[in-house]
């Protein structure tokens, strides 16, 4: 579902090269990208999810062969195959949470089913956030923030979830809380969780630990 | 779930009321300017062609042609004086000229001009009885729709006049007139004169008993139809010995609203500054959406937005701006209209209505929303070049 091999890239003809170590992660598996901060990580991320290009490599996500890929499919494509937990929850604050929430499937299918919402209705109540679904995104607690941003990464059965250091502002026993959230809601998905969060090292088998990307 | 891109685009105005709010009232302002100006010159032009109709001269004392046409064609202006009516009968009588109408005044009452003339005077206009009758005998009066309306007067109530046609300080008390009919309302000056036999503007000025020689009968004026186009030419050399003139209304009218003009070119180049604010502020206000949400467009680019989906987001917003200004404009300018109307018709009893969108402001509603249209899609641009990975790694 994952493969990434030999990826080079770097940010323009001045700056360094990053090379980024081989990985995989088949359908279904949980694996963990971890790194310090200078290691590459939000590079690296942004590369699994076509927002950046790699300069050479192979590099296969959700069955797509990012670098043959357009622009354009890329985007409809990230709307459809992926969901995206942010490290800080990013909403479109003039629309309602529910309305966030359903905002991928209105971008990529031009319309929101109804079977979409009664799935959203029942997320947001294992999730605890049903009673914020007309609230505006900047009225949430964080951890409110970062449900509904997990919700909104759900919601649309992605074949493959990436979170950006989803554990990195709690505590023990909330960060516990949010990856066994991630876990159950995303069972049906290819997991990828990167993060520094030392904590998190030995939740899953698969990790590949991040060095320095420049060279 | 309604979550389409004209909703988020409304969501997204809403979100910003003052900054909607000000873009609004900007562009609202423009087009009302312009096309309340647009709506006046309309206006004004129907109501002075309406009165002309069918007057091809106007015989009166010398004096400004143009003065001549406004206070006896459109009632608003005072007289170049009197002339003799004897004088007057003489060139009706020449073989150039088909009909005329004699008026004769002098006196007002509560700022209504008391007009005396005869019955082809109405008929002239095409105006109709609302109710009672045409005046007959001295004294009796026919009144016009508005005059009626504004004054509360009915059938068989009575004033005095005033001397002068504005003034209520020098009354006459001692001749009284009584209203024998009402007029219903045409659109034409008559609604706004109080009409009466050419004897009582006479007699109000006689002394008790005394007996006015016919030879020295005065009038103000006489409006001419003409039998023969030469009539324009050949009459002001008839003329030329007497302390007579004619004037002719359509030139005279041109000439006005051609002064007119001038003072109408400076207001409608300030509602074209204000409408080219609005637009600068639609362009600004796109301009800083693009660089205030832009983690929000960046997101919306990793749930499956294309750039074209951003780009069509914003200028939707600009548009809806832009159609909602211009209609908020178009009632603002109606809005206007009444206002300056119940002005215009307390002063100088004029009547300005009429509510129907013209066909220049329909150019104008188009022009403005292409404009405002492409003051989203410059800086709306933007979106498409935006670097999300970039952007959502700014802290």
């Amino acid at each position: 579902m994952v493969e990434v091999q030999g990826i080079r890239f770097r940010y323009s003809s001045e700056s360094p090269n990053m090379d980024f170590p081989d990985f995989a992660c088949a359908a279904g598996e949980r694996m963990l990208l971890l790194g310090n901060s200078g290691t590459g990580k939000t590079t690296l991320l942004h590369l699994l999810c076509g927002m950046l290009r790699p300069k050479a490599g192979r590099l296969h996500v959700a069955s797509r062969d990012l670098r043959a890929a357009s622009d354009r499919e890329l985007d409809v494509w990230r709307g459809s195959e992926l969901g995206i937990v942010f490290q800080r929850a990013h909403f479109v604050q003039s629309l309602s949470v529910a309305e966030n929430l359903a905002l991928p499937h209105q971008l990529t299918h031009g319309t929101v089913p109804r079977e979409v919402m009664e799935r959203m209705g029942s997320m947001m109540d294992r999730l605890g956030i049903a009673h914020r679904a007309d609230a505006r995104p900047h009225e949430l607690s964080v951890g409110e923030q970062q449900r509904a941003s997990i919700a909104r990464a759900l919601l649309h059965r992605p074949k493959v979830v990436f979170a950006d250091e989803p554990t990195s502002a709690l505590d023990d026993h909330n960060a516990a809380a949010v990856m066994d959230i991630l876990d159950r809601e995303a069972a049906d998905a290819t997991l990828v969780v990167v993060t520094h969060d030392q904590r998190l090292k030995d939740r899953y088998s698969n990790c590949v630990t991040l060095v320095s990307a420049q060279s | 779930m309604k979550l389409g891109l004209f909703y988020q685009a409304w969501r997204n105005l809403r979100a910003k009321p003052l900054q909607t709010a000000l873009s609004l009232a900007l562009l609202a302002f423009g087009v009302g300017m312009v096309s309340l100006m647009l709506l006046t010159e309309k206006q004004v032009n129907d109501a002075f062609e309406r009165n002309i109709k069918d007057i091809d001269l106007v015989l009166g004392a010398k004096g400004s042609p143009l003065q001549l046409i406004l206070a006896n064609v459109y009632h608003i202006d005072a007289p170049t004086g009197n002339i003799l009516q004897s004088e007057a009968e003489k060139v009706l009588k020449h073989p150039y000229i088909a009909s005329g109408i004699p008026l004769a005044y002098g006196d007002n009452h509560e700022g209504y001009r008391i007009v005396g003339t005869e019955h082809s005077y109405v008929e002239h206009y095409g105006v109709t009885l609302a109710e009672g009758k045409l005046w007959e005998a001295p004294f009796e009066v026919t009144l016009g729709a508005r005059v009626a309306e504004n004054l509360g007067m009915g059938l068989g109530d009575t004033f005095f006049s005033a001397h002068g046609l504005t003034d209520q300080t020098d009354i006459h008390p001692d001749k009284t007139f009584t209203v024998v009919g009402i007029l219903e309302p045409s659109g034409s000056v008559v609604d706004q004169l109080i009409l009466t036999p050419m004897e009582s503007i006479w007699n109000v000025h006689a002394h008790e008993g005394e007996v006015i020689d016919p030879a020295t009968r005065e009038i103000t004026a006489m409006l001419l139809k003409k039998r023969n186009p030469l009539a324009v030419l050949t009459i002001p050399n008839v003329l030329r010995e007497t302390n007579m003139q004619v004037a002719l209304p359509a030139i005279e009218v041109n000439r006005m609203t051609q002064q007119f003009g001038l003072g109408t070119s400076a207001l409608r180049a300030i509602a074209m500054l204000i409408m080219a604010l609005s637009f600068a502020s639609i362009f600004i206000s796109v301009l800083d959406n693009i660089r205030a949400r832009r983690h929000e467009l960046a997101l919306m680019r990793t749930l499956g937005g294309t750039p074209s989906t951003l780009y069509r987001l914003l200028l939707l917003e600009g548009g809806l701006l832009s159609v909602a200004g211009t209609l908020l404009g178009l009632l603002l300018s109606r809005v206007g209209l009444a206002v300056l109307g119940q002005v215009v018709e307390s002063q100088f009893h004029y009547d300005l209505s009429a509510m129907s969108v013209l066909r220049s402001e329909w150019m104008l509603a188009g022009a403005a929303v292409a404009v405002g249209l492409l003051a989203s899609a410059i800086p709306a641009r933007g979106s498409l070049r935006l670097d999300i990975s970039r952007t959502l790694s700014e802290a």
